[in-house]
């Protein structure tokens, strides 16, 4: 079999929601590629908390909500429709919980991401290896769950559409990706006919800015091991602030800033099966929690060629 | 699965395109609202009844000058100056303002409520600020429009918007000016014509009410407000439905009338709403010396019961035996079996609540950041109204007894709260968690069921074929709350049935103001 699977998609949740772009984006942010006809499948589990968050810009606890947990499990995979070309998905469960108050934690099955990811251009360039990517993707609802229920929303509900470029160079088992992503958001609707942002709108649907991610990673690669720091920055185009003393809205101006490691060992004996590791930290905010996640997941490669089943290898081939 | 992914890429390359290309702005439903089209222009209107004023002509409104005089020439051709260039803002705003003066007004009364309807933060030492009307600019801002505040505001706004309009009514008819377009053919309407006489100016008589009022209930948006104003007046002259004096002479009308009514205001006893330590205390030894367990706030810190002196505000339709005596019996006993199974029953719809229990929460809670119970109301009423082509001063009639309907549910079902002081469903049972936020004053009996149930009977009164829908409507909202796992059953039901004994109230008033 000749592949090395390849991917964590970590939860970035965690923030006054999750929107499912930052809960499955991850492995469509690396620059790792399954081989033809490999099906790389697994489920991952995140833990995610915050007690502090950013009313605005002013940082501040809340003794009636006390800290609020999101729990995510996800069954995600990647395809390989040639090496060149790999086709990913994301499937989450999410459950809040606060920890003081009397509000109701939700919990349901959140929101379907796909990802075509692209790689037209590799080439050794100095010392090293430089790849391009190109990687679009979706996102909808799969499930009837409450938005403008926040920080209790399992998410935002807002069908995206995302559009990345990418660029990895390696030198040795040293490497570095960063990439830079557009997110189209849809508006939603809510349950309510009326709202106030910094005006009464009359209607039930709220006008969803558009958002942009930039991602940079970098450590150490080879075909066993992948260990990462990785920089990640979320950034809303619009929306308004939460006012003092206010609930967060879907709408409000979310952005963050968050650090942390990623880690994806491969098991020696059985070189389809991997695992992945790893946390994020929000360093800086605005009308987000101040949240902490960790992760794990399992992923095991299956080789989806008839052909080549017979004579597939054990050996893990370099996927980059 | 190559064809699962194939299908996959085909949903992806669907979905892109649809959000890529759809058009994200959001139309609100009155953003277009058609232009007043009065079906009776209600000229007796300067005989109805008026709820503060002692007759229309309290605050006198001197004659017009002729319409063939240098002076009303030259106003003429102020409105003709403006008509010469009409930039697209100027048409945007004379066909905002045609939808109804009342109206946009109402529309701009739930915005402030809905900006102001914040509870302070607590100072580092655990207790609360409260916010001063003598420095409303400064944290926490004034006012706090909680529902009960709300409710007075609606009350006052409304009711000195009708009797301002009464006034004008009788000097329209008195003076009998005609509108500048009947004056003059070469002007330009932007409006519908009317055989309503022009002087004083229906329009300028709400905008002076309104600038009047919220010095007294927003001060804190007086720049929001005269902007407003400004610019609604301005409308009524570039669409050439009144000439300069009609306006001036309609804005003063409106001011002197608001006085009256913030005179009132000033004495009915909601200035010391907010209490007091010692009060609160009595509240909790009261309830104990019944032998119930007392209301205490969930808060963190625990926060003092929101205006826990409401219930002495005075009331518009009743006087203040009556409404004690609209007080109804006490709830079932904290340690009663009645009460064991409402408790439950909260639980069992909050344990694992349906996905449609939960729109009607939300849809109906009305809580923190929004125009409120009596806001929502008004919404339902003006989307109706809106379709009945009322006359200004039937609009502002109808509003107001809404209103005042409203307000005085607010008073009746704070003086119960207090009275009783009963605890809610996650005081007694902390497995209930709630699907909106706890509200911090005590359960019985439940305030958006009386505000509900009083609506429904003014509005039911008013649009008769839309009666039953109302009381749908109401009995939803008034259930939602028991969704929502903030209220029991009876709170809710008791509700309704005091809601709509005080909306009776205003039924009666309104069959004997002259205008039906």
């Amino acid at each position: 079999m000749k592949i090395l699977f390849k991917g964590i998609r970590a939860s970035f949740a965690g923030f006054f929601v999750l929107s499912s772009f930052f809960v499955s984006a991850q492995t469509d942010m690396d620059a790792i590629m399954m081989e033809k006809n490999a099906f790389c499948v697994g489920p991952m589990y995140s833990y995610s908390s915050w007690k502090d968050y950013w009313e605005g810009t002013l940082k501040r606890e809340n003794l009636n909500i006390g800290k609020v947990t999101t729990q995510t499990y996800s069954i995600m995979g990647n395809y390989g429709i040639t090496r060149k070309l790999n086709a990913l998905f994301s499937v989450p469960h999410v459950k809040t919980k606060a920890s003081a108050g009397t509000l109701y934690g939700l919990d349901g099955i959140q929101d379907l991401s796909l990802f075509l990811k692209w790689r037209p251009f590799q080439k050794n360039l100095g010392p090293g290896m430089l790849s391009l990517f190109g990687i679009a993707g979706v996102s909808f609802p799969l499930s009837d769950y409450v938005a403008d229920f926040l920080p209790m929303s399992i998410g935002l509900r807002s069908k995206t559409a995302s559009a990345r470029v990418m660029a990895d160079y390696q030198v040795g088992n040293i490497f570095a990706t960063g990439s830079a992503t557009y997110v189209f958001r849809d508006n939603i609707k809510i349950d309510r006919d009326a709202y106030y942002t910094t005006e009464m709108h009359y209607t039930n649907e709220v006008e969803m800015p558009n958002a942009a991610n930039f991602n940079f990673r970098t450590g150490f690669r080879n075909h066993r091991l992948i260990a990462e720091a990785v920089l990640n920055r979320w950034e809303t185009l619009g929306g308004f602030d939460i006012t003092r003393n206010n609930m967060p809205f879907p709408s409000n101006n979310m952005d963050a800033t968050q650090a942390g490691v990623n880690i994806k060992y491969v098991v020696p004996p059985l070189p389809q099966l991997s695992i992945v590791a790893g946390g994020m930290y929000t360093i800086a905010g605005r009308n987000v929690g101040q949240s902490t996640t960790v992760y794990g997941s399992v992923f095991y490669v299956f080789n989806l060629s008839r052909k080549e089943k017979s004579k597939s290898s054990d050996q893990p081939a370099k996927t980059n | 699965m190559r064809k699962l992914f194939f299908y996959s890429t085909v949903i992806l390359a669907a979905v892109a395109t649809v959000i890529v290309a759809c058009n994200k702005n959001v139309e609100g439903r009155t953003d277009n609202a058609p232009a007043l089209q009065p079906s009776n222009n209600d000229l007796n209107a300067g005989s109805w009844k008026p709820i503060l004023l002692t007759g229309p002509t309290e605050f006198a409104v001197a004659a017009p000058s002729a319409t063939n005089t240098p002076d009303y020439v030259a106003q003429i051709n102020e409105i003709k100056s403006w008509q010469t260039n009409l930039t697209d803002a100027e048409k945007n705003i004379v066909k905002y303002w045609s939808a109804g003066a009342v109206f946009r007004w109402n529309e701009i009364m739930r915005q402030l409520v809905a900006k102001y309807n914040l509870p302070p933060y607590q100072n580092p030492d655990g207790t609360y600020p409260a916010p001063s009307a003598a420095n409303p600019l400064a944290y926490p801002y004034f006012p706090f429009a909680n529902p009960p505040y709300a409710a007075r505001a609606y009350a006052y706004f409304s009711a000195a918007q009708y009797d301002a309009l009464v006034a004008a009514w009788h000097y329209k008819t008195l003076y009998n000016r005609a509108a500048p377009y009947k004056v003059d053919s070469t002007i330009k309407t932007l409006i519908q014509k009317s055989d309503l006489p022009s002087y004083p100016s229906e329009d300028a008589v709400v905008a002076g009410v309104c600038i009047e009022l919220m010095k007294l209930l927003f001060p804190g948006e007086q720049e929001f407000i005269q902007q407003r104003a400004e610019e609604h007046k301005r409308s009524r002259i570039i669409a050439g439905a009144s000439v300069r004096s009609d306006i001036e002479a309609g804005e003063a009308l409106g001011k002197a009338v608001a006085q009256k009514f913030v005179a009132r205001a000033r004495g009915d006893r909601a200035g010391a709403a907010g209490g007091n330590a010692t009060l609160w205390a009595q509240f909790e030894a009261d309830c104990v010396a019944r032998g119930e367990i007392p209301w205490n706030s969930l808060e963190i810190p625990k926060r003092p019961p929101m205006l826990m002196m409401f219930g002495k505000v005075k009331c518009f339709l009743f006087d203040s035996l009556t409404a004690i005596s609209l007080r109804p019996p006490a709830p079932p006993s904290t340690s009663s079996d009645q009460m064991k199974k409402e408790l439950e029953e909260v639980y069992s719809y909050t344990s694992d609540p349906k996905r449609e229990n939960i729109a009607k929460v939300h849809f109906w809670a009305d809580g923190i950041a929004t125009p409120t119970p009596p806001g929502h109301w008004n919404e339902i009423a003006a989307a109706d109204f809106l379709k009945k082509n009322f006359s200004e001063v039937r609009w502002a009639r109808n509003m107001a007894l809404l209103n005042m309907a409203e307000f005085d549910a607010a008073i009746v079902t704070w003086d119960t709260k207090m009275f009783y002081f009963n605890p809610r469903p996650s005081q007694l049972d902390p497995r209930i968690k709630t699907l909106t936020g706890e509200p911090n004053f005590p359960s019985y009996i439940s305030g958006h069921s009386t505000f509900s149930g009083a609506a429904a009977t003014v509005l039911g009164h008013i649009i008769p074929e839309r009666k039953a829908a109302y009381e749908a409507m109401a009995n939803e909202a008034a259930l939602s709350r028991l969704y929502g796992g903030i209220h029991y059953r009876a709170d809710c039901e008791v509700g309704l049935t005091v809601g709509k004994n005080i909306g009776n109230y205003a039924v009666q008033r309104a069959m004997t103001d002259g205008a039906e």
